[in-house]
């Protein structure tokens, strides 16, 4: 069957000034539908900008990278943007939320670029939110809801356009342990009712819960097997 | 690609547009004492824009009401042209315009309405024990009523019969009417023009002055056969000629100087001896004395307003710096370059916009200051839409270049950015 990631020989070359640094070093990556893969490194492993490039944040300087059959490397800014809104979810460690704007908008604001209709927007923004278990936190704004709560509206922000992955980058980062743990349970639940996730991490508590974890060092796969 | 794909796009900028809106409303809220100050520039710049705009057009409206009295469609055939350009000498030495040539203008002429002579003298007027100095007398037929539109405020002009015949009979001006007959009716008594009497039968509507300078209404009017025989008629004339249509005012001249030319025996290829004044000439002297000076007013106080607009886009530039990470945000979730630059022209836009709307809410009621004290003129409302207009542009000029590196910047860098 076709991958739903498809990653071959992929490298990224930092030039500043005279040096020149290679991030990523030939990585090749292949990853199906309805995964939970773990990306593990220490910094400096060259992990982020494989994320960004999954993420469809920064592009390869060689080698091909093809998102749902589709080929990202020949893609300008706005096919990018499009992609972003439609195939991605993101999950920052920082939440990331639109700090004026209430917890509904947060939610909503994909499908704004999406261009759909405000009814609809509201109807699947609502619904998304249920379901992350804020229904009362709606009209919150981000600095009136704890970090935990922060992330239930970074993850279902990150649902809200149906992607084809939900990319989460230390999504546990910025929370103690317990509500570490609710997020990560939340992202389970959403693996088993079919959503693609990676997750990228340095933590071995937080790898465990992927079924496949990938681990990165000095631009270049070191190890990818099932968990156990 | 499926075909709604273009219908998307569109309905995505209309969505995207009332979202800018709304993100701008709620930066400038945010930051409320910002928004004012890098707004008041602007609320300067229009004021003064507007405002010189509207004392333009009062000033325009004050020459246009003085030259009215001068009459648009009437051509003055004299011995000097108005704002001529030779010496003072050139023109006096030019033979006179003489009740001959007057007489042959009228009998030739077939596109004009009506021909009237005129001679003037200054001469002191006597009422009783009254005396009034330096009121000009006009010597002419009874077609300059109708040459120059003079309507009557009371009694009547001469008529054809008085004026062939050198009655002594007088139309006076309102000026004339004040000083003599405050209170009581002129009409049927005698008045001294010179040391000679004559009857005032009318008097002329109030006529104002011409470029606030010259009283029309310090006048007597007398039928010219007399005005010769008191004052002499060793003098140059002024044919007034009123064409019949105003479009084919050009015409008309022509005409009036061919004929001019044949009555005056001007050799074929010659200068014409004789100038064919018009109101225009009024009109070109003061828009060739007063359109640099309007052009550098509207210079100068559009300084101000590139003063605040550079203003607004050093607050859009902190602006864009501040919001980074949501730059960042807004690009990881799928806003394209488009999206960001509209963002914050929209942004910059609105707060000019709101500019220019103080502004000409502080210039509207200062116009009407000015109406009711200095000169009269009224805000036109195209200035309005002009100031809003202006303001919007300049909000986008403002706007472009922190928009503009707002939108390049690159999603990874912004999202980092802390």
């Amino acid at each position: 069957m076709s991958n739903l990631i498809e990653i071959r020989n992929i490298t990224k070359l930092y030039e500043m000034g005279e040096e020149k640094l290679y991030a990523l070093r030939g990585v090749n990556l292949a990853i199906e539908k309805n995964e939970y893969v773990a990306i593990m490194g220490p910094s400096g492993s060259g992990k982020s900008t494989l994320m960004n490039i999954i993420g469809c944040l920064d592009t390869p300087t060689s080698g091909d990278y093809i998102l749902n059959g589709k080929d990202v490397h020949e893609m300008d800014d706005d096919e990018l943007a499009e992609i972003r809104n439609r195939e991605i979810g993101f999950v920052f460690q920082t939440f990331n939320l639109l700090p004026r704007s209430n917890a509904l908008h947060n939610v909503e604001l994909p499908l704004i670029y999406s261009g759909l209709s405000r009814h609809e927007r509201l109807k699947r923004a609502e619904d998304a939110l249920v379901n992350v278990g804020l229904a009362d936190r709606m009209t919150h704004k981000p600095n009136e809801l704890s970090g935990g709560q922060r992330q239930r509206v970074a993850v279902a922000r990150a649902l809200i356009n149906n992607p084809s992955i939900i990319l989460a980058d230390e999504p546990t980062g910025n929370l103690d342990t317990k509500t570490g743990e609710e997020i990560m349970a939340l992202i389970k639940e959403l693996n088993l009712k079919g959503n693609t996730i990676i997750i990228v991490t340095h933590e071995e508590d937080i790898a465990k819960h992927a079924t496949r974890i990938v681990k990165i060092r000095d631009g270049m796969i070191e190890s990818d097997k099932m968990s156990n | 690609m499926n075909p709604t794909k273009c219908q998307i796009r569109q309905m995505n900028l209309f969505i995207e547009i009332k979202e800018s809106i709304i993100i701008a409303y709620q930066a400038i809220t945010a930051h409320k004492m910002r928004s004012m100050l890098a707004t008041l520039g602007i609320v300067i710049g229009i004021t003064a824009v507007t405002l010189m705009q509207t004392a333009i057009e009062g000033i325009n409206n004050a020459f246009e009401k003085s030259i009215a009295s001068v009459g648009a469609d009437v051509l003055y055939v004299q011995k000097f042209e108005w704002f001529g350009r030779e010496d003072f000498e050139y023109y006096r030495n030019r033979k006179d315009i003489t009740m001959q040539n007057y007489e042959f203008l009228k009998k030739y002429s077939q596109t004009a309405d009506a021909v009237s002579p005129s001679a003037g003298s200054m001469q002191t007027l006597q009422y009783g024990n009254l005396n009034l100095e330096n009121v000009f007398v006009i010597g002419t037929t009874d077609d300059y009523q109708r040459t120059l539109g003079v309507n009557m405020d009371d009694g009547r002009f001469f008529s054809s019969k008085e004026s062939e015949g050198g009655y002594p009979v007088a139309a006076i001006g309102m000026d004339v009417r004040n000083a003599f007959f405050p209170n009581s009716n002129p009409i049927g008594q005698d008045i001294k023009v010179g040391s000679y009497t004559f009857r005032v039968i009318g008097v002329i509507e109030k006529q104002g002055s011409l470029l606030g300078l010259v009283s029309l209404d310090n006048r007597v009017i007398i039928p010219i056969e007399k005005f010769f025989k008191l004052f002499g008629t060793k003098r140059s004339l002024s044919i007034n000629v009123k064409a019949k249509d105003i479009k084919a005012l050009d015409e008309t001249r022509e005409e009036v100087a061919s004929i001019m030319r044949k009555t005056r025996k001007v050799p074929l290829g010659g200068k014409d001896d004789f100038g064919i004044n018009n109101q225009s000439a009024f009109r070109e002297t003061y828009e060739s004395l007063t359109s640099l000076i309007k052009v550098i007013g509207l210079l100068i106080t559009s300084l101000s307003l590139i003063v605040g607009s550079v203003g607004i886009a050093n607050i859009m530039f902190v602006s864009v710096k501040e919001r980074t990470k949501e730059i960042g945000i807004r690009k990881a979730i799928g806003a394209r370059k488009r999206t960001i630059l509209m963002q914050f022209l929209i942004e910059s836009s609105i707060i000019c916009l709101f500019g220019g709307v103080i502004g000409l809410s502080i210039a509207f009621p200062i116009s009407l200051i000015i109406d009711a004290t200095v000169l009269p003129t009224s805000m036109p409302l195209w200035v309005v839409f002009l100031g809003l207009f202006i303001s919007l542009l300049f909000g986008v000029l403002a706007g472009f270049f922190p928009a503009y590196n707002a939108a390049k910047m690159d999603p990874v860098d912004s999202l980092r950015y802390e």
